[in-house]
């Protein structure tokens, strides 16, 4: 690509908030090491102060930005075009943080009560997020699969945190051997990629596929549908849409559930971003020829997911599945964007749909497993359906939070889930998908089934264990941030709508 | 000189058996060794057609995949040792606690 031959101040401003993560990263191990047991909530202090530069580093980033916009001077690639820190990077990163500060959060008590309260554990929290911004913002392969690895090796070991814990331990094997199959797959899918353009930025890319595709007249070459073939698996593998979703259910019951919130949320959002940067920035071209896979993987993983949901009894693995259905939806929005051309209102609706939608997924998810921790106790495991039964009375703020999570995942306005779904179901309308649209609205009716099924439980049945629930200060913090942000985005929706809208560049 | 499809063909070799002993196989350690295999068939691949482009950045993505897998076979090591502790065994089959 040409361009400088050594790093600026550019490159190093647009990577502040990567920098301070990864220093704050090395510093908990250090700091670690010199604290007694008792002080142990120091490293989540110092993880959370670290979440707080980068946010305080993007912030900088984006002031930069605005000041040389009004010179007419966009900055935005760094590294030899190799990263670019747009408005959709940015608002990724903002929500990986998020979710890192809740997860971190809730983390402080349940690692205390499992006895492995380690400094390790909110470093690694921090990598991962570290590897999720290089995915969000990365715009060369290499540098997406770097990312990838950081975060997906940083969330192996978060899964297995619980070394004694046989599930745990289960979960981690699980999850390392799936994740290490289709990490194999993806890459091979990128170097057919490069073998057919020559080159590994994504720019590149995508002109080469398009220069392909107009020599065959618009046919895909074999080798070029092997190589879509290929690195959609992988992709679809990591966002866990049937049937490449076999990891998660296992390795959400298994982790640690401060974990199992964090991945739902934050490992997900990279997973996609990492999608949407491929499917939408690298291979724009290709829509036409991945469109029919896309409504098949997304027909496939609602029907799936929803009907797995209805028979278990596990909550971690209930949400699980519920979380597979969100992913089958927000596919949706991108087979509204793939089947229309460049003006069209169904493609800028899909893709704010899928922001949207991410966007308030990350505060309902983490709040209801924010609700599913504090279940945990030092001898009940406190995972499993029974365990939530009476909540009410055991807890009354939270079980009518958890109502309101529930609800807003379910879709029912005027919470936040609502306009993540309206948005989808809209642009799906508008790209003529009437078939899918009612397929989808129907499944959102299953899920509303699957979603009362706890509520009932907290409500209507008898507590097994009268106790009333202790629930530590970080922890009403999480839920009180995660409730705020779900009625905050379902009542006054037009500000968060703005926000997608910039941050797709529409 | 060698015509790279040959490379190729040889790349796509190793890669089907590695995901062919990634799916029969009960060892968990087979299981992994199938998984560098795969990502060996994935170097093969990217020099090939480096050579070919007469490009470096395929050769540099070589050496972030040859990191990755060691950082892989770390963490995945460590992972088995962990499963062994509690359960001494290491066929896949009878890891299954968590089922639907």
């Amino acid at each position: 690509m040409g361009g400088a031959q050594y790093f600026t101040g550019t490159d190093y401003l647009l990577s502040l908030p990567i920098i301070l993560l990864t220093l704050f990263a090395l510093g908990i191990l250090l700091i670690d090491l010199m604290i007694p047991r008792e002080l142990k909530w120091v490293n989540a202090a110092t993880a959370f102060v670290g979440v707080l530069f980068a946010a305080g580093g993007l912030v900088r980033i984006q002031l930069a930005q605005a000041e040389l916009m009004l010179q007419g001077e966009r900055v935005e690639w760094a590294f030899m075009h190799s990263m670019i820190m747009d408005h959709f990077a940015i608002y990724f990163s903002y929500l990986f943080l998020a979710g890192a500060a809740i997860a971190i959060l809730m983390s402080v008590r349940y690692l205390e009560i499992e006895h492995e309260h380690h400094g390790e554990f909110y470093s690694l929290i921090l990598f991962s997020v570290v590897g999720m911004m290089v995915m969000a913002s990365g715009f060369d392969i290499v540098l997406i699969f770097i990312g990838l690895e950081l975060m997906a090796i940083s969330t192996y070991v978060l899964v297995g945190f619980l070394r004694s814990d046989k599930r745990s331990n289960e979960a981690a094997l699980k999850y390392l051997l799936l994740g290490a199959f289709s990490s194999g797959i993806f890459a091979y899918g990128l170097s057919l990629f490069y073998g057919l353009t020559g080159s590994t930025n994504l720019v590149n890319i995508g002109i080469g596929v398009q220069r392909e595709l107009t020599a065959r007249h618009n046919h895909a070459s074999p080798i070029l549908v092997v190589a879509l073939l290929t690195t959609c698996v992988g992709l679809f593998f990591k966002i866990a849409a049937i049937p490449f979703h076999q990891w998660l259910p296992d390795a959400y019951e298994g982790a640690p559930t401060s974990v199992t919130g964090f991945m739902s949320v934050a490992v997900k959002a990279a997973a996609w971003a990492m999608l949407l940067r491929i499917l939408i920035w690298g291979l724009y071209p290709m829509r036409k020829v991945y469109l029919p896979l896309l409504i098949f993987v997304s027909i496939v993983t609602m029907t799936g997911a929803n009907l797995a949901a209805l028979t278990q009894n596990n909550l971690k693995r209930l949400l699980a599945y519920s979380s597979i259905a969100h992913v089958g939806y927000m596919l949706l929005g991108l087979v509204a964007f793939a089947s229309v051309d460049y003006p069209d209102a169904a493609m800028t609706d899909g893709l704010k749909g899928i922001l949207l939608y991410l966007l308030v997924y990350t505060f309902m998810n983490l709040g209801a497993f924010a609700v599913v921790t504090s279940l945990r106790q030092r001898d009940v495991i406190g995972d499993e359906i029974d365990d939530i039964a009476g909540l009410f009375s055991r807890a009354p703020t939270e079980a009518v939070l958890m109502l309101i999570f529930l609800l807003s995942l379910a879709g029912i306005p005027p919470l936040a889930g609502f306009y993540g779904k309206y948005f989808i179901f809209l642009s799906l309308m508008e790209s003529g998908h009437y078939v899918l649209a009612s397929l989808a609205v129907l499944y959102a009716v299953f899920g509303l089934y699957y979603y009362m099924r706890i509520a009932n439980a907290m409500f209507m049945r008898e507590a097994t264990d009268k106790t009333r629930l202790p629930i530590s200060v970080a922890m009403k913090f999480a839920l009180g941030v995660s409730a705020v942000a779900t009625v905050y985005i379902g009542i006054f929706p037009e500000r968060f709508i703005k926000l997608v809208t910039w941050s797709a560049g529409l | 000189m060698v015509p790279v499809s040959y490379y190729l063909i040889l790349s796509g070799i190793l890669f089907a058996c590695g995901v062919t002993g990634f799916l029969i196989k009960r060892n968990i350690i087979t299981i992994f060794m199938s998984i560098e295999l795969m990502l060996n068939g994935v170097n093969l691949s990217f020099v090939a057609f480096a050579a070919e482009w007469k490009a470096l950045s395929g050769q540099v993505f070589v050496f972030f995949v040859m990191v990755v897998a060691a950082a892989e076979a770390a963490v995945g090591l460590a992972i088995i040792i962990a499963v062994y502790r509690t359960r001494e065994t290491l066929n896949v089959d009878q890891v299954n606690l968590l089922k639907l």
